[in-house]
């Protein structure tokens, strides 16, 4: 186990290089560098930047040296001083933007993922069992269709729905007594009442995609000599299904969440924005469309970085569950 | 191969039955044929491909077509009057609408005028315009008689354009984007996949790293990082292409997991190393032995793989960062929904979404019942 564990560690140290070096080329995909970037804004407002400044951040950022310098001295400050840069359009540093945006987006993603699993567990193992039935087409037809729905189209029927008919509004994350106070228990249970219609809207997809997973993986093991030999043996349906082909079944619940979580996050994203949830979704599109790289590609190299940490921790849990993982 | 070896206990060939002499593309198809759902999503696929082929031809009106009269008119339905009546000759017609304005909210409203009759007709002479791109012609499957006549029939948007029309329109470049994505990630899926599992060792694992990595990160912040970074004033044609260039960039590790997991069932395959013992070179070895008994489970990946990316592309798009008016695709249609106040006036303006679920729907039953036939062997 703990030389899988150091094995998995060193595969992460280059997946983690390779996104920060993928967020540096999107920060610097614009034209025009930071400092240009910071004069136009400045003399937009009408200010003036004093050269002792200006050559003090020059130095800071390496602006005038090679490339791999200025990447070195921008990864260098994320990790010794956790320092991600500034944000023109707040004109604060990213670090005090993005922490409390990106936790809600993982709380959103590993809701969902819960939430996923709830809904797929039962309807992929009821599926399996009573193929076939009218039940099996109906939860396999609406998989279907949870696959063919943007997730940002249901997130506007839904919205639409409930302007209309209900006369509110589902977007946002907290009631508006909530979103500047601290926490509490009452925000958090806020919180979780808003939670739904975007654990929803996110979940369909990998709920569909799940759902027919556990059902093939189900009917595989359905018809093996083992089940037979339980069944001869006279073990109740029930308790011969939960106990064995179901517990292999569920293997890939916890292996799929090295590309479910992705999704998630991927998702999340798009939501957000239509939902006009407090997460990582509009402030980056925002940060996008007014070209605040450093704001834009912290979200992204964090977004990413969690992503793969919350896998190596799926992948751990994986290892720890089955055993055959740990020796492949 | 499997399908010419008679089984010798068999006495004469007329005891034969089809299924023992049908070679694997028939079986492929047989098997297909019984998924009821693939067939009919394979039928629908066809036909929106065939819409987005002769879009011009089947929408009534060109797309860009502004009637600042008619914003947010809502959808006309046909009617059919069968007599002849107060100097009307029987016929599809629709009716007009009463436009009253409203003096408070400066808005107008439509209401539906049962007295205003506006005849409409198959074959209408409309706007001309060169059926696939070469015939000159100026006839529209449907249309109103009198082409100065508004017919609205799944509504207006908020500049008086049809919805109708631009929906049909924007299939040309939500299919086809699928279509040109796939394309290039086939390509690099292939070479990359097929390098990875037809030699394995170092080469291998890189290439497994890099995948393992691009599907590790959420692509939607990725896509949209590398997306607001197209320059708005290049021309739509190479927003187009970059668009397809950065979907396909990141969306060709599935296929090359596919081709590299069947290089390496194939690998050791009798049949191969029968060809290698006999002299047969890498490349023909490939081309010739492995490639024909895996390019059913590629073909069914690839249709797989093609409604990811109308997603991808539908979803960029609505965010505005994907392609922009006046390109007209599903995505950049449904922009216009974005507002929820917008949609709450006009709710046809989710026509266009209809139209990408429908599309999705009908490539993944498609692929699925390739993916299903791909394997005529197993039962």
């Amino acid at each position: 186990m703990l030389a899988y564990l150091v094995r998995r560690l060193l595969y992460m140290i280059p997946t983690l290089i390779a996104i920060s070096i993928v967020s540096f080329f999107i920060i610097q995909l614009p034209p025009g560098d930071y400092l240009s970037t910071l004069v136009a804004n400045l003399a937009a407002q009408g200010d003036q930047i004093d050269s002792a400044r200006l050559t003090a951040l020059r130095d800071r950022f390496g602006l005038d040296q090679p490339i791999w310098v200025q990447y070195w001295k921008w990864i260098s400050g994320i990790v010794f001083y956790g320092d991600f840069g500034h944000s023109f359009e707040w004109n604060r540093p990213v670090s005090q933007l993005i922490w409390q945006r990106l936790g809600l987006t993982f709380v959103l993603s590993f809701s969902t993922l819960i939430f996923t699993w709830a809904i797929s567990l039962p309807t992929g193992i009821f599926s399996a069992v009573r193929k076939y039935s009218v039940p099996d087409y109906v939860a396999t037809f609406l998989g279907f269709i949870g696959l063919a729905i943007p997730n940002f189209l249901l997130a506007l029927v839904l919205m639409y729905v409930s302007f209309k008919y209900f006369n509110q509004s589902v977007g946002g994350l907290f009631s508006p007594q909530y979103i500047e106070a601290p926490w509490s228990w009452s925000k958090a249970v806020d919180l979780l009442a808003h939670l739904w219609v975007p654990m929803i809207v996110l979940g369909t997809a990998g709920t569909a995609g799940l759902i027919r997973i556990m059902r093939a993986n189900l009917l595989d093991d359905l018809h093996k000599p083992y089940v037979e030999t339980a069944r001869a043996k006279g073990l109740s349906e029930r308790r011969l299904l939960l106990k064995y082909p179901v517990r292999v079944a569920l293997n890939p619940f916890v292996s799929t969440v090295g590309w479910v979580l992705p999704d998630l996050v991927s998702g999340a994203a798009i939501v957000s924005i239509v939902l006009s949830l407090p997460t990582t979704g509009p402030l980056l599109l925002r940060a996008l469309n007014s070209q605040d790289m450093y704001l834009a590609g912290s979200f992204i190299m964090m977004l990413s970085v969690l992503t793969v940490v919350g896998t190596f921790i799926s992948d751990l849990l994986l290892a720890w569950l089955d055993p055959r993982i740990r020796y492949r | 191969m499997v399908d010419e070896t008679v089984n010798p206990t068999v006495p004469a060939a007329e005891h034969e039955q089809p299924v023992e002499v049908a070679g694997y593309w028939k079986l492929v198809w047989w098997k297909f044929r019984k998924h009821r759902l693939a067939v009919v999503g394979g039928v629908v696929t066809l036909l929106i491909y065939l819409v987005a082929a002769f879009a011009e031809f089947l929408a009534p009106w060109p797309p860009a077509e502004v009637h600042s009269r008619y914003t947010y008119a809502p959808p006309q339905p046909i009617r059919f009057q069968s007599r002849t009546e107060e100097g009307r000759s029987p016929g599809l017609y629709v009716n007009g609408y009463d436009v009253q304005i409203d003096r408070e909210a400066f808005r107008r409203t439509f209401v539906v005028d049962p007295d205003l009759v506006v005849p409409v007709r198959f074959f209408a002479r409309g706007e001309p315009y060169r059926l696939l791109g070469l015939i000159p012609f100026d006839r529209h499957l449907f249309g109103p008689v009198d082409p100065s006549q508004p017919m609205y029939l799944l509504g207006a948007d908020r500049l008086g354009r049809d919805v109708l029309s631009r929906t049909i329109h924007g299939a040309r470049i939500s299919m086809s984007i699928g279509l040109v994505g796939v394309s290039m990630s086939l390509v690099l899926g292939l070479v990359l996949g097929g390098v990875s599992g037809y030699f394995g060792g170092a080469i291998d694992n890189i290439i497994q790293r890099v995948v393992e990595f691009l599907r590790s990160i959420p692509t939607i912040p990725l896509w949209m990082g590398l997306a607001a970074a197209i320059p708005l004033a290049w021309p739509p044609l190479r927003v187009y292409f970059v668009i397809t260039l950065l979907l396909s960039l990141i969306g060709w590790t599935g296929l090359a997991r596919e081709v590299r997991g069947r290089f390496f069932a194939l690998k050791t395959e009798d049949f191969v190393t029968a060809a290698r013992l006999d002299g047969v070179s890498e490349a023909r070895i490939i081309l010739r032995h492995m490639m024909p008994s895996f390019s059913s489970h590629i073909i069914a990946s690839v249709t797989l793989a093609i409604p990811t990316m109308i997603l991808a592309e539908t979803s960029l798009s609505f965010l505005g960062i994907g392609l922009r008016s006046p390109v007209v695709s599903w995505g950049v249609l449904l922009q216009e929904a974005q507002n929820i106040r917008s949609v709450a006036t006009a709710p046809w303006l989710f026509w266009p979404g209809v139209a990408v679920v429908i599309a999705v729907l009908a490539l993944n039953f498609l692929g699925d019942g390739l993916r299903d036939a791909a394997d005529p062997y197993s039962t």
